[in-house]
């Protein structure tokens, strides 16, 4: 989860006035920035350094030769991109249904609950319905796939109901037909309850005395719902609507790659999988950083230009100019 | 919602309740099932046809093989080491960086924040992730189930916000005493900071013990195998799994339910702790930043 707004930068500002020289502040502040040496060399290193790893996107690489030393081959890796590699294009039409599906079923559920959960009168249902919602996240994603099979597998729980009852079988897993709907109910199942805590957190600092005036005014509940609730979260939904734009081309590496053996490549190859099974996998490394680099660097581009969309509608967005 | 509002009538009280009851058991249902069948007897397992919802006899025996036999017992070794090693190193490192970013001012202060900031807004991509590995010879390595997540930025930045939160006075009163900076870190600032301390490396816990994509992509070597992959191999992609004296007479069933509950139960055990604060504590304060 990631949220970041203004005051985190904001607060350098007032200390900036009076500002002492470098080499003061150096020796003032050096046994600080050794306390921050640590966990900032870890960041370097694993964060920032990588990035230099998408050279081999432009050359042949040989895990044997080094990437110094294997020769650099221009832009011909992207040609799986350019000449629309069928496996490719298989992988990023999924990439995009999977993500398109997650937009429009996974992302309003959480504010529904989070909805139906403020406008619950007893505290205490709402903190026991909480504390169970949160739970599933905490999962991993082999938990949560072992889950569901065991539930709704074909030797599972549900269906081994419905065949001592005779009422036929539900056959969702191990399905390519159905696979973008199982990782859309699994990513409901996982993530629903944890989604809430954002819009409650915002719907808690709604002042009551705006609910006080709408109900003054005769307001119905479910017009306060439109008037009040809703656009005392909006700053909240579009923040997320942007970092999930950033998403559009991840989605649930681990979640999938889980469950490729059972469904087979082309219900459920993504670009993440398509990358790793063909590079870590199959040691085609060029034309897989290619992909790898093309998606990271729309997915960056997606973030900064829906900001920007942001600003334009006087929203603040992940973080500002 | 709010007090100036009627309630609304009973017929949609009553259907709120019945909605969100339902949701909660959608979530609790499958744990109960998940423990029940690791608890059921052979007979049981196999008239039910592999799963149970209830046992009827409940016995330990499930867990008795497991743990006689040598892969699982050693993947929760590794993933308890994992967890250990990593959580306190990880929360040693990201307080230490979260202290030293907690003086507006400071030398080098904002451009190392943006550093860290700018870091949530982009992953550096699964190939390039795995060549650093590589090339600092840490494939096989425990330390690459540590190294790699060891410093997670939105972390820094709630501990951040909090010590930002400090009373001012407190500090500056130290200093004019005379105390340096690893004093009022180890005096003052940590033992006011106890609970998101506490919170934060639960948090790490909790992702050292589930984590499978660094295993995935850099542990080959199935003797150092996490619980995550040993699950992944057995559960998810059902290989047949054995005691280590053959004595496996029980249904497939209970001993990969079983492992799946020895996977789970540390989590559920830390759950309230986190559930306590992150609620009100950690989301409410990266809200307002």
């Amino acid at each position: 989860m990631v949220v970041l707004e203004e005051p985190i930068v904001a607060a350098e500002a007032p200390a900036a006035r009076s500002r002492p020289g470098r080499r003061v502040r150096l020796r003032r502040d050096w046994l600080l920035l050794l306390c921050a040496l640590p966990g900032l060399a870890a960041l370097l290193a694993f964060h920032y350094a990588p990035l230099l790893g998408h050279v081999i996107a432009f050359k042949d690489y040989q895990p044997y030769i080094g990437i110094g030393d294997s020769p650099w081959v221009g832009l011909d890796n992207f040609r799986i991109i350019f000449n629309g590699d069928p496996v490719f294009l298989n992988a990023l039409s999924n990439t995009l249904v999977i993500s398109l599906l997650q937009l429009v079923f996974v992302f309003p559920l959480p504010i529904a609950v989070a909805l139906l959960l403020n406008s619950l009168v007893s505290e205490r249902f709402k903190r026991v319905v909480q504390s169970v919602l949160y739970l599933p996240h905490f999962m991993s994603w082999v938990i949560v796939v072992a889950i569901f099979q065991y539930m709704l597998g074909n030797a599972g729980l549900l269906n081994g109901f419905l065949q001592t009852h005779d009422l036929g079988s539900f056959n969702l897993i191990g399905n390519p037909g159905m696979f973008k709907e199982l990782i859309v109910a699994q990513v409901v199942w996982k993530d629903t309850g944890w989604g809430t805590i954002l819009f409650l957190a915002a719907m808690s600092r709604i002042d009551p005395a705006r609910y006080e005036a709408a109900a003054v005014d005769g307001a119905s509940r479910l017009r306060q719902l439109w008037h009040v609730t809703l656009p005392g979260i909006r700053s909240v939904i579009i923040l997320l609507v942007i970092l999930r734009l950033g998403d559009v081309l991840s989605v649930g590496f681990e979640q999938i790659i889980l469950q490729q053996q059972a469904v087979g490549l082309e219900a459920s190859d993504v670009l993440d999988t398509y990358v790793f099974n063909n590079a870590v996998g199959s040691g085609v490394w060029g034309a897989s950083a290619a992909a790898g680099l093309v998606k990271g660097i729309i997915g960056v581009a997606l973030v900064l230009a829906a900001n920007k969309v942001a600003h334009l509608f006087d929203e603040r967005g992940v973080y500002q100019k | 919602m709010s007090t100036a509002t009627t309630p609304a009538g009973v017929p949609v009280r009553a259907a709120k309740g019945v909605v969100l009851t339902l949701c909660c058991l959608l979530v609790i249902l499958p744990f109960v099932a998940v423990i029940s069948t690791s608890l059921a007897d052979q007979q049981q397992v196999t008239a039910a046809g592999g799963y149970v919802l209830w046992p009827d006899n409940p016995n330990l025996d499930a867990y008795r093989v497991l743990f006689s036999g040598d892969v699982v017992t050693r993947a929760v070794l590794v993933s308890i080491g994992i967890t250990l090693v990593g959580t306190t190193l990880s929360l040693g490192c990201t307080t230490l960086l979260a202290y030293g970013l907690s003086r507006p001012g400071s030398f080098a202060g904002k451009p190392i924040l943006m550093l860290v900031l700018f870091s949530l807004l982009f992953s550096p991509g699964i190939i390039p992730l795995y060549l650093t590995v590589k090339q600092l010879g840490l494939l096989d390595s425990y330390w690459s189930l540590i190294l790699p997540t060891l410093i997670n930025a939105f972390n820094v930045i709630v501990m951040r916000a909090f010590f930002l939160e400090l009373p001012k006075e407190l500090l500056d009163s130290a200093k004019i005493d005379g105390a340096g900076e690893l004093t009022i870190l180890a005096r003052i600032v940590l033992p006011l900071s106890k609970a998101i301390i506490a919170v934060i490396g639960l948090f790490y816990a909790v992702a050292y013990w589930n984590s499978f994509f660094s295993a995935l992509l850099y542990i080959t070597d199935n003797a150092k195998y996490p619980l995550s992959l040993v699950l992944r191999t057995y559960v998810v992609n059902n290989a047949t799994i054995g005691g280590g004296d053959g004595a496996t007479a029980l249904p497939q069933q209970s001993l990969q339910m079983a492992m799946l509950v020895v996977s789970i139960v540390p989590i559920v055990c830390v759950y309230p702790f986190l559930q306590k604060h992150f609620a009100k504590g950690i989301m409410i304060g990266a809200v307002k930043g």
